[in-house]
């Protein structure tokens, strides 16, 4: 994308920024909690799309994450632990069993890993559901507290909605850090080309733990925010679907782009409450809309934008030629 | 002149079949050794064993003195063994400059240093001057899955080199590569060879290309050493004649 001036950059983000802190202030009670979550799927297909997207890994396992976070954040806050604490257990624990989680892709790769990962994501909601002395079971469990930041009591939806924007900001910033790091380098060559990454001295097999790891930690961070976000859970949100959906927010934004996973939240989470007013048809028209997008452009939305600009360049690119040549011949 | 790679005995089966059959060599520090042989002799075969893409069946691989056998192509790589592939082997999405950073990145500092420290530390600068060395100025950002055939091997040449390798073992560089441009890349090999004392071993079927470069030439067939010697000598070996001209 870097075929937008700085400037025009800097000023698109700042207003995008700017309306997602002024205008959900005179947001209803709906309207924010689907933006707050919106907010925390993000954060989720973010870690997808680290793993996905930049390292190559397929996951069916991110819902199952979120799942981790969630319940260790319910757990630890309904018994006096505050979320900070919590949002740290989530993460140590996403990260441990994602980094175990990347073993069987250091041996099998592409639909193989996607059945190896769906089967651990079966596994994770059969532990949720099954072992009620620790997450309630099928009742789930209820009254997570919402959390006090600086004093300030974030019970009422608009101030937990910042709180959830805030996380994605924390989180967004450090992604952003990784991807232009040497890592997120080694990701991409993960990716591209593993053979020829070994030749360099890239170590594939610690890379790929990291990016299971990595990503699966953020699936751990928005489902600490998930729960106090429903202020209620049961294992059935963290089944397969979740992890489908995630891996649709990741494509249809467009995998390996880091605002990706910002615009595939935005479709799965704000397009069906869009579409709301054709009452019975939404789900169909969201299910075609999706099917359209992806046969126009498999890349995903940011895929055609990365297409339109690549085109203008290498326009660009040949007039430029065109003229330096027209004036090589008027000298001859 | 001390060996940099001594190489004992290896051997390779796949199955029932010995693709490499018990091959001992050595390579001098600072020489280019050319390896020929018909094609399925078992050339990129040894390659990928002394490069430990494969686990040889048999013997024993010494670099500097010090085994070697057995140990990942990217601890290898740190230790300073660098390859390029026979087929095409770029990050196809990356730039050519990012192709090269990349090449060069894991030979600074620590893991945890990669993450937290300036993620560029020279390597740009170096990526530039190699871009400069391969003549691939104005291709520099272009991602490299657009560039020609030719270009990319030339790449595949380049990014080698990134790491500063004392040893890089070369799988057919001049395969596929236009004339003039085979030109360029043995000038680039030979002043490599020359002003960094980096040792090559090159698989290639271009005689021309082996016989003006290479010190020594080594030649396989079937699986093993046919014969080792100068250019000139090989050349008119009897046994080296027949197994390319065939019966």
């Amino acid at each position: 994308m870097s075929g937008f001036a700085k400037p025009l950059k800097i000023a698109l983000g700042v207003v995008v920024i700017a309306g997602l802190i002024v205008v959900p202030m005179n947001f209803n009670r709906y309207g924010l909690f689907i933006l707050s979550q919106w907010a925390v799927m993000a954060i989720a297909a973010m870690g997808l799309n680290l793993t996905l997207g930049y390292a190559g890994q397929v996951s069916l396992a991110q819902g199952a994450f979120v799942g981790i976070g969630a319940y260790a954040a319910a757990i630890m806050t309904t018994h006096g632990w505050p979320l900070p604490a919590a949002i740290v257990v989530a993460i140590g624990l996403s990260f441990a069993v994602g980094w175990v989680l990347g073993y069987p892709a250091l041996r099998v790769q592409h639909h193989y890993l996607a059945f190896v990962t769906l089967a651990f994501s079966t596994l994770a909601f059969l532990v949720f559901r099954n072992e009620s002395w620790l997450t309630g079971g099928i009742y789930g469990i209820s009254n997570i507290p919402r959390p006090h930041i600086f004093g300030i009591a974030t019970n009422k939806p608009l101030p937990f909605y910042y709180v959830c924007l805030g996380s994605l900001a924390i989180v967004s910033l450090a992604v952003w850090w990784l991807i232009r790091s040497p890592w997120g380098r080694a990701f991409m060559a993960l990716r591209e080309n593993p053979l020829r990454a070994q030749s360099l001295g890239v170590d594939t097999r610690r890379y790929t733990l990291m990016a299971f790891a990595i990503g699966s930690a953020l699936g751990g961070v928005a489902g600490a925010l998930y729960a106090p976000l429903t202020q209620y859970i049961d294992p059935v949100p963290f089944n397969l679907s979740l992890s489908l959906d995630l891996l649709m927010m990741v494509i249809v934004g467009g995998a390996g782009f880091f605002l990706g996973p910002f615009l595939g939240a935005m479709i799965a989470v704000l397009l069906p409450e869009w579409l709301r007013f054709t009452e019975g048809y939404y789900l169909m028209l969201y299910a075609i809309a999706v099917m359209g997008l992806l046969i126009w452009s498999p890349t995903g939305i940011l895929g055609i934008l990365d297409r339109y600009l690549a085109e203008r360049r290498t326009k660009a690119a040949s007039a430029l030629r065109a003229v330096a040549k027209s004036r090589l011949e008027t000298v001859q | 002149m001390s060996a940099v790679l001594e190489v004992t005995d290896i051997k390779k089966n796949f199955g029932g079949i010995s693709a490499v059959g018990g091959v001992s060599f050595d390579v001098r520090e600072g020489e280019i050794l050319g390896l020929i042989g018909p094609n399925g002799c078992g050339k990129s075969t040894l390659f990928n064993c002394i490069l430990g893409q494969l686990t040889p069946s048999g013997g024993e691989v010494k670099l500097d003195g010090k085994v070697v056998t057995g140990l990942r192509p990217a601890e290898l790589n740190k230790l300073g063994v660098s390859r390029t592939f026979q087929l095409l082997q770029v990050f196809p999405k990356l730039s050519v400059r990012e192709n090269l950073i990349l090449a060069g990145q894991e030979h600074q500092g620590s893991m945890a240093s990669r993450l937290v420290g300036r993620s560029d530390a020279g390597l740009t600068e170096a990526a530039n001057q190699m871009i400069g060395f391969f003549k691939l100025d104005h291709l520099a950002d272009e991602p490299a899955g657009g560039l020609s055939y030719g270009q990319q091997k030339l790449l595949d040449a380049a990014m080698a080199f990134m790491g500063g390798p004392r040893l890089v073992l070369l799988d057919e560089p001049a395969g596929g590569v236009n004339p003039s441009m085979l030109a360029d890349l043995k000038d680039r090999l030979v002043a490599i060879n020359r002003e960094k004392n980096a040792t090559f071993v090159v698989i290639e079927h271009n005689m021309e290309f082996v016989m003006s470069l290479c010190s020594r030439v080594m030649v396989m067939a079937e699986g093993k050493v046919l014969a080792m010697g100068r250019p000139d000598e090989v050349r008119k070996d009897p046994a080296v004649i027949e197994a390319y001209l065939g019966h």
